[in-house]
């Protein structure tokens, strides 16, 4: 296994993606829903909603929380303190949903796809191993989705800070356990994630069979990465340091099993005989 | 089995096989079998294939060509049996018989958005080809001018051209090519016929399945005509049309065919068939003269005296109406 024969399929399948439309535009639509419109939209309601009784209620959810949270929410007013809330936690898990979301979908067409297409075939034929295609289509599945993360996180770290940077005394995004969360923890779910769904990408039949087995395993972890994120709150460094930590575990477990499992006659088409 | 090869006019499988396992093999095939569910796709199939030499696996949809094709590079597994090509294991050692083996599918794919010198510039570097082998590949085959483009936008006919540049990047010393021709026009065809023979000059050694009888004609060392996964006979088509086709024929054809007829009633001949030009089997080329001379005599205006030289076609159909629902 050779991670340079792995990159010519990733650039290959990369170089595809670049031209293919129909799957940029809804990349692009749904990075701007959740980095850019979301935020815009609900932290201009936070920065706008001054002593209102939306800020109140908010103030009463944040003081409910263990004091171990409460301390780790800055702000000198319940509004600050409310700005703080929503850009630091309540939309931390956006950074993860929306990278699974493209990244699933991009990969669980990618073994099928040949095999429809035909290009499996080719690759069968191919000298390449199985594993070199597997971390091939692996990564063409992953830089998009985690490209899109980075892009929208510098953009998602724009608009808090202005939108609501003002009430908290000036620029204060990324916090720390925002870069951690995208540097460390973001990667090993979307890893998890494409690894399951590749290994039943190449068992499926068909296209359509292969986008529900990725919802099947992508809607599961968004749930638990939605849990994880949000309680980053109760120990925000050390927290999400820790949840990556683990993360990386499974994903590397997970990969060194999937990773054998493509078999090179999956790759080609189902009338296989002659 | 073994009744088959008789019929055939051959001592036996072995023996047919043996004669070429003479010369250094190029793949070998050893008892192999494959199914997939309940149907065997290939059956105990046990095949030399001699290094350097075109060999044809002619049959009809089904025989077990493809299969064949896609055992020899390892891409599908046996269930049981062994496969060499070059003395390598295409099993245990399917990583170098890949590097070795350039593959033209039956219906050729791309990766249809990019256009095709990105498609070969890829297919060098998966190959491990060099960048400059893409332009006289692309010109062996004409698709200079197009390479450029996008290949969704290319004919049936471009992406077959496509695919044998793409096959011969890393200049292969084993070509399979699986129906290549079909769908082309006379051209590619042309084309393709013509790589055969190029790389067959060379000492490189070439597979082609086909259905397409007259291609086979005049380029195929060895003819494998494959039946339900296995191969029912295996020859030259020289020697398979002198051991099958060993019948002395004759056309003859006549202003007034319907007074052919009386040839079945002279000495020295065996049968009279066809309703155009009859083909007329005899005991003896020698009496042929004879022939005409008494037909002539009766007042037969004869238009046409031809020997018949059998084709690979014609030992084709002969062969399937012996073997029957076999093949």
């Amino acid at each position: 296994m050779s991670l340079s024969r792995a990159w010519i399929i990733a650039r290959l399948d990369l170089h595809r993606l670049t031209r293919s439309k129909d799957y940029l535009i809804p990349l692009v639509i749904l990075a701007s829903i959740f980095f850019v419109i979301i935020p815009w939209v609900m932290l201009g309601i936070v920065s706008r909603a001054g002593g209102s009784d939306l800020i109140q209620r908010i103030g009463g959810v944040l003081q409910s929380l263990p004091q171990v949270a409460q301390d780790n929410v800055k702000g000198s007013t319940p509004q600050a303190r409310a700005a703080y809330t929503f850009a630091v936690y309540l939309l931390a898990p956006v950074a993860i949903v929306v990278p699974l979301t493209i990244s699933s979908a991009i990969g669980a067409y990618g073994l099928i796809g040949d095999r429809e297409k035909g290009t499996g075939e080719y690759l069968a034929h191919s000298p390449l191993h199985t594993s070199e295609i597997f971390y091939g289509k692996l990564i063409a599945a992953f830089v998009p989705g985690y490209l899109t993360t980075i892009a929208g996180f510098g953009v998602y770290a724009l608009i808090v800070n202005t939108r609501v940077g003002g009430l908290l005394g000036g620029w204060f995004f990324p916090t720390p356990e925002w870069w951690i969360l995208i540097l460390w923890v973001v990667p090993p779910f979307i890893i998890f994630s494409l690894g399951v769904i590749l290994w039943a990408s190449g068992r499926v039949q068909s296209a359509p069979a292969a986008q529900q087995a990725s919802t099947l395993v992508t809607l599961p972890v968004i749930v638990m990465a939605y849990g994880v994120t949000s309680g980053l709150a109760l120990d925000p460094v050390r927290g999400a340091i820790g949840i990556g930590a683990v993360a990386w575990i499974i994903a590397l477990l997970v990969l060194r099993f999937t990773s054998r499992g493509l078999k090179r006659e999956r790759l080609l088409g189902t009338g296989s005989q002659n | 089995m073994g009744s088959d090869w008789h019929q055939l006019g051959l001592d036996s499988r072995d023996s047919a096989t043996d004669r070429y396992s003479m010369i250094e093999p190029a793949i070998k095939f050893d008892d192999v079998s494959k199914s997939f569910g309940d149907t065997l796709a290939v059956d105990a199939l046990t095949l030399t294939i001699p290094r350097g030499s075109v060999t044809v696996f002619l049959g009809p949809n089904g025989a077990g060509k493809t299969t064949t094709v896609r055992l020899t590079t390892g891409a599908l597994v046996p269930d049981t049996g062994e496969i060499t090509v070059l003395g390598l294991s295409s099993i245990a050692d399917g990583h170098e018989v890949r590097k070795i083996c350039g593959v033209v599918p039956p219906k050729p794919a791309f990766f249809d958005q990019l256009s095709g010198i990105d498609n070969l510039k890829y297919a060098a570097e998966i190959a491990k080809a060099p960048r400059r082998a893409i332009a006289p590949a692309a010109e062996r085959f004409g698709i200079t001018d197009a390479l450029h483009r996008r290949v969704d936008g290319y004919s049936t006919g471009m992406r077959t051209r496509l695919a044998l540049a793409r096959a011969v990047l890393h200049d292969p010393e084993i070509l399979l090519l699986d129906e290549p021709t079909a769908g082309l026009d006379p051209e590619s065809s042309r084309a393709v016929l013509g790589l055969i023979r190029e790389m067959a000059g060379k000492g490189q050694t070439i597979v082609m399945c086909t259905h397409l009888l007259h291609e086979a004609e005049g380029i195929a060392d060895v003819v494998v005509l494959m039946g339900s996964g296995q191969a029912r006979a295996v020859g030259n088509p020289h020697d398979l049309m002198a051991s099958y086709a060993s019948e002395k024929c004759v056309a003859i054809d006549a202003v007034d065919r319907s007074m052919l007829a009386i040839l079945a009633n002279m000495p020295g001949v065996l049968t009279v068939n066809g309703d155009g030009p009859v083909k007329v089997t005899v005991e003896d080329m020698g009496i042929v003269p004879d022939l005409v001379k008494t037909l002539v005599e009766k007042g037969v205006d004869i238009t046409r005296v031809e020997p018949h030289t059998p084709t690979l076609e014609y030992l084709y159909f002969e062969m399937q109406s012996a073997l029957g629902d076999q093949l």
